[in-house]
């Protein structure tokens, strides 16, 4: 919907740029943004103007993904590799250049993004950073984020920090964030990268609007990490040195509090289908694993 | 900033903040709707450089040098895509508001898209159909007649494609807003009230005024002083005189406080947030049970039964008590070898038709008053808004473009009071749009209900005894809750044989968000209840559900009798052929070895396992074909001396089919191709009166009128050909052409109508329907479902529909008219909650308010009873909010034969479910 407030629209190019004035705001895809009333929104600073590479391979075999990337590129990660080209021009050719950047973990972008209530028509435009900041518990972004331990880099007036994503969610749509501070980029380590996932959502309907995310890795060495979402008003991650037992699991997710109450879903249930689903993703990750 | 919108390049600077949707709007291209305005229901999807985009929620300083698509650069009425052309073909569309952007977005398909529909289509809604028709249109199946049906094939019983189907396909058909606005018009914005229950006592718009473009802010002080009520009836009296324009008590959240006239809908809206106002708080009632007890605030401490208002001190609107033998009903209760009491609850749902309301207004030539608006009732619009204002009648028009659904969300008076008010403030055009989250927010919802209901029976299986008790939230104003409950008590009682009967009901003033019209208006509710208990009553009986009802339920033979119901009858009766067909169903699916169907590219699995559990459930529903008490429509069928004929008839079309069925009829009688009518409709100017679009009147009231007409017409044509041939009428026939007499002779269009009608060319004849006497029309529903335990999902894996309309006007449009109700109604009780908080509605959004996508729902299979309606024009009867009742306790009556636990509410969303299922809430 069109924000009435808004009489400016910026479109920086560099840092220097980003620094607010009262009433800006930052704005990603904008697929939320414009989506409510806005009475407090008097300017928008549109970071997709900065030209971030979506997505990026860092040192190490780390993976960046700018703030600006789009759903639809990070479902692109989940691309099995290719040896030849397959693309054709443009676009495509770009998807294309990212497939294998996943690694082992590949499956689980497209996961999370085929979680948005939203379909196809969203995440052209939604970006990974918009869906972390909004940081509301149906939000699959900051927990996959948590589930890949990944650090957020923060960009703000006080210059640049990091945040691990598991800090970054702290509440129901709130973050972590300082006045005047932008996530730059997810980053993601190799060590994530490298291992086994699984995901699971459920919602009140096959595809609606998650009530509960649980998310599961496993590393080479062992090391699982569970992740429970949406369930609760922010992402929780349990770690485990080896593979739980279910009973061990089923007494750590359901001692996780914190379950969250809105329409899409009693606390209650919230925690049963916390309970049920982290087991089906460790069953999962030990049959993969085994 | 340059962009290209159909290959035509364009030059258009945007407004800071302005999303694209409104940029093209704002360009012409009204092809593109505005649904949500929040990116979740797709009615405005756009191809952004080839690919689909919500655009209503992509900035518009985005799209600069790129290219854009709407529906009509993939074709146009005159040359249709393959994908419009296979939407005719399938039938894909009803209201036809969200069919622009699903041709758009089927238009991107390819083969893998197509093979997980369910995840392709999520981003688009469609309210009216339940999507098996758009499920086909994507598939490429067809369902529709092709055009030209011709002589000795008539149009009636046909799969007729609607009218305005090419249109409708392209985005050509102008709804409410989607024509060209008046030189000058203004925009109106309200400022609602941030309370439930509050006095206004300090109001300064002195900073809203001088913003510049503002012309004028309206307040309690310009409203009439004359009080309404937003409900429309054929009787205004049928509704109590509770609101004004604009009031200074604020009685539920949102209520206008006050409204902005300016020269954008931005600076409207800007200008709101700049009026300063002080409220006195007053104590407010949320329960309808806490709202009647004395002591409790009162809502509407002046009105009184002169205002139709029973009970003011105890917030009641309306109560009474009704029944046969009622003083027999304890005693008979008592006495009964089987007997069952439960209570029930019916949530809070709302209607969501995809186009919001809308009014648009302006002086004509003549200096009237003209109001193009998105209502179910233009004639009785127009009535109260000149009793209101002052007004002659002939001083007001009120007409509308194709309304985007309605459901009963339109038989209220919602805008166009407001747009009149403006007008005659400022002198100028002026429109008023609401937006979804008003659509969530402040429009009248379905009435929530606490039933309870006790039956006895004795040990024949016979009913000795009915006792039921219902409570309604009315909300803050009565408008709908007098019909309401009156028809909500009727036909779900008098389709059983009871003994001895008595109902008391009562609606209740709250400080909540108004309850009003919704599809079945109460029936559905009472059902829940009766539908619930019997199955109850039936299991502690040891008799099958199916048994108990056929054992009690009305015969052919029965009558109704008594006030209201005098001119009731049964018409037409194929009850029993519904409940053995749907009997019979669900026994066939019983066999291991059966499968269940979904819609087309989906697959249902029927599950096993511990956690999972099966059932079957069935109900039974009976309506009325029209409201009583007079529901009145004129019609004229013209013929014109090119040998098109027109149709002029007063209801509104939207998505109903009664334009099809209009033609169907008219083609029929007057032996013509469909394809030679032209339909004007819904508008005060071209005919005399039609009550309106509601109680599904359209098809039998103004459709009887429109047979009537064209009846009488084709007797003027063949009489006026047999005097000119000089033979009798008897040799004379009508056909596509002209007329044919004996031995080769005709008689053509232009020389008839030179002989009838030499100066005006036209010739044109009326004819009128009162509605009555009325039938009744049946449906049954069935369904099979598998529950888990572990989650609360309802997995339907079988939904079987029969209803009796008596003769099929149009079996594709009957249909899906019936998979819409069952769509609707599984909504409610699977997903849908409009979740009301100390007056605040924490549901405002589509994202949280879940209206069904096409992975929630099963393929409905249908059954048309053989039986041919004694009172309805030719055999017909109408079946629009039918389908819709008998669903809830259908769908309840499985999910408790699966789980051996009974649902005491309608709603049963999965984590409802699995409370019920793990002990919680049970009986």
């Amino acid at each position: 919907m069109d924000l009435v407030q808004v009489s400016s629209v910026r479109t920086p190019r560099t840092r220097d740029e980003l620094t607010l004035a009262p009433g800006e705001v930052f704005l990603g895809g904008g697929t939320w943004l414009y989506s409510e009333p806005q009475p407090d929104v008097t300017g928008v600073v549109d970071l997709t103007s900065m030209g971030w590479a979506p997505i990026e391979r860092r040192r190490g075999g780390a993976l960046r993904l700018s703030a600006t990337c789009t759903l639809e590129q990070l479902h692109g990660l989940s691309l099995p590799e290719v040896s030849e080209s397959g693309g054709e021009a443009g676009v495509e050719t770009r998807v294309a250049a990212d497939r294998g950047l996943g690694g082992a973990a590949h499956p689980v972008f497209a996961q999370a993004v085929r979680s948005f209530l939203a379909g196809a028509k969203v995440w052209r435009t939604a970006t990974v950073g918009g869906n972390l900041c909004f940081a509301a518990p149906a939000s699959p972004i900051p927990a996959l984020a948590a589930l890949l331990d990944a650090s957020i880099r923060v960009w703000g007036p006080g210059g640049k920090r990091r945040i691990a994503a598991d800090a970054f969610v702290t509440g129901a749509g709130r973050t972590a964030l300082a006045a005047g501070e932008l996530v730059r980029a997810i980053d993601i380590p190799a060590a994530a990268l490298a291992s086994r996932t699984a995901w699971r959502r459920i919602a009140l309907a096959p595809l609606g609007r998650a009530g509960v995310f649980a998310g599961g890795r496993r590393e080479a060495s062992g090391l699982t990490v569970i992740m429970i979402a949406g369930a609760r008003t922010r992402p929780g991650v349990l770690r485990f040195e080896r593979m739980p037992a279910p009973d061990e699991l089923a007494e750590a997710v359901g001692s996780l509090g914190d379950w969250y109450a809105d329409p899409h879903g009693s606390p209650d249930w919230r925690r049963a289908m916390a309970v049920r689903l982290a087991e089906e993703v460790r069953f999962e990750l030990a049959g993969a694993g085994a | 900033m340059r962009l290209t919108v159909n290959g035509m390049p364009q030059d258009v600077e945007p407004q800071p903040g302005q999303v694209l949707r409104t940029l093209l709007r704002g360009l012409g291209h009204y092809e593109v709707k505005r649904g949500c305005d929040a990116g979740d229901c797709g009615a405005c999807t756009v191809l952004l450089d080839g690919q689909a985009v919500n655009s209503c929620i992509i900035p518009a300083h985005r799209v600069e040098g790129r290219e854009v698509t709407t529906v009509q650069g993939i074709g146009t009425s005159e040359s249709l895509a393959p994908v419009q052309e296979r939407f005719i073909a399938a039938g894909g569309f009803q209201c036809g508001y969200c069919t622009p952007g699903m041709v758009v977005m089927a238009s991107t398909f390819d083969e893998e898209e197509l093979a997980e529909l369910p995840q392709s289509l999520k981003g688009n809604l469609c309210r009216c159909t339940g999507y098996r028709s758009i499920g086909d249109a994507v598939t490429g199946i067809c369902n529709t007649a092709p055009p030209g049906i011709s002589n000795g094939d008539p149009a009636y019983g046909q799969a007729v494609a609607p009218p305005a189907a090419r249109r409708v396909v392209s985005g050509e058909e102008a709804y409410t807003l989607d024509e060209d606005p008046p030189a000058g018009m203004l925009h109106l914005a309200v400022l609602g009230s941030p309370h439930a229950h509050a006095r206004v006592v300090y109001l300064d718009a002195s900073r809203a005024l001088s913003l510049p473009g503002v012309h004028a802010v309206l307040t309690a002080e310009d409203s009439p002083a004359v009080r309404f009520s937003s409900a429309r009836h054929e009787h205004r009296e049928d509704d109590p005189d509770d609101q004004l324009v604009i009031d200074t008590v604020m009685r539920f959240r949102g209520q206008r406080v006050a409204a902005v006239v300016a020269e954008t809908r931005r600076i409207a809206e800007q200008a709101c947030a700049l009026i300063e106002v002080g409220y006195d708080l007053i104590p407010a009632v949320y329960a309808p049970d806490e709202a009647r007890r004395e002591g409790a605030p009162v809502l509407h401490p002046d009105r009184s039964v002169h205002d139709r208002v029973a009970d003011a001190a105890r917030n009641t609107v309306v109560r009474f008590d009704e029944g046969e033998r009622a003083d027999e009903v304890d005693a008979a209760l008592a006495s009964a070898p089987h007997r069952y009491t439960g209570t029930f609850e019916t949530h809070r749902i709302t209607h969501v038709a995809m186009e919001a309301p809308a009014a648009r207004g302006w002086v004509d030539e003549a200096g009237r008053y003209v109001l193009r608006t998105s209502t179910q009732v233009p004639f009785l619009t127009r009535d109260e808004l000149a009793r209101v204002f002052g007004l002659e009648r002939e001083q007001v028009r009120v007409l509308t473009g194709r309304v985007g659904g309605g459901f009963g969300s339109k038989q209220e008076m919602l805008v166009e009071d407001l747009v009149l008010l403006a007008m005659l403030k400022t002198g100028a055009p002026v429109e008023y749009e609401w937006t979804r989250t008003d659509t969530m927010t402040i429009a009248p919802t379905r009435h929530p209900m606490t039933l309870t209901v006790s039956i006895g029976a004795d040990d024949a299986g016979h009913f000795t005894a009915l006792d039921l008790d219902v409570l309604a939230d009315a909300g803050a104003y009565g408008n709908h809750t007098g019909g309401v409950l009156h028809h909500g008590v009727t036909e779900s009682t008098e389709i059983y044989h009871w003994g001895a009967k008595r109902v008391h009901a009562e609606g209740v003033y709250t400080n909540n968000v108004p309850s009003g019209a919704f599809r079945g208006y109460g029936l559905g509710q009472v059902m829940f209840a009766i539908e619930s208990a019997i199955d109850e009553l039936a299991l502690s009986m040891g008799l099958t559900p199916a048994e108990l009802r056929r054992r009690n339920m009305i015969t052919a033979d029965d009558g109704f009798g008594g006030g209201v119901l005098d001119d009731l009858a049964i018409g037409s009766y194929g009850l029993d052929q519904c409940l053995d067909w749907v009997e019979g169903r669900l026994a066939e699916s019983a066999s291991e070895s059966w499968r269940p169907t979904g819609l087309p590219r989906t697959t249902v699995s029927r599950p096993t396992g511990p956690e999972w559990a099966e059932g079957t459930g069935l109900a039974l529903a009976m309506i009325a074909t029209l409201p009583p008490r007079g529901h009145f429509a004129e019609a004229s069928v013209t013929l014109q001396r090119d040998g098109t004929y027109l149709i002029s008839v007063g209801t509104s079309e939207f998505g109903n089919g009664t334009t099809t069925a209009h033609v169907q009829f008219a083609a029929t009688a007057l032996n013509a191709d469909a394809s030679q009518f032209v339909v004007q409709q819904s508008d005060t100017d071209v005919t005399g009166y039609d009550t309106g679009a509601f109680g599904s009147a359209g098809t039998v009231v103004a459709g009887r009128a429109v047979h009537s007409a064209a009846l009488g017409l084709r007797d003027r044509l063949v009489a006026a050909a047999a005097a000119r041939l000089g033979v009798a009428e008897s040799e004379c026939a009508l056909d596509s052409g002209g007329v044919a007499g004996p031995g080769g002779a005709r008689v053509g269009f232009a020389e008839l109508v030179d002989a009838l009608a030499p100066r005006s060319g036209r010739v044109r004849h009326t004819a009128s329907s009162d509605g009555s006497p009325r039938s009744v029309a049946f449906n049954v529903q069935g369904f099979r479902v598998a529950v888990s335990r572990a989650t609360g999902e309802v997995r339907i894996l079988q939904s079987v529909h029969a209803a009796d309309a008596g003769t099929v006007i149009n079996p594709e449009q009957l249909r899906g008219q019936i998979e819409g109700g069952v769509a609707q109604g599984i909504g409610t009780v699977l997903y849908e909650n409009l979740i009301v908080h100390d007056g605040v509605v924490e549901t405002p959004v589509l994202r949280q308010y879940h209206v069904p996508q096409y992975a929630d729902l099963p393929l409905t299979e249908t059954f048309f009873a053989d039986t041919y309606d004694l009172l309805g024009p030719r055999g017909a009867k109408s079946m629009s909010e039918a389908p819709y009742n008998p669903v809830a306790p259908a769908l309840a009556n499985a999910i408790r034969d699966a789980l051996g636990v009974r649902p005491h509410s309608t709603q049963l969303t999965r984590d409802a479910v699995w409370a019920l299922a793990n002990g919680e809430g049970a009986s």
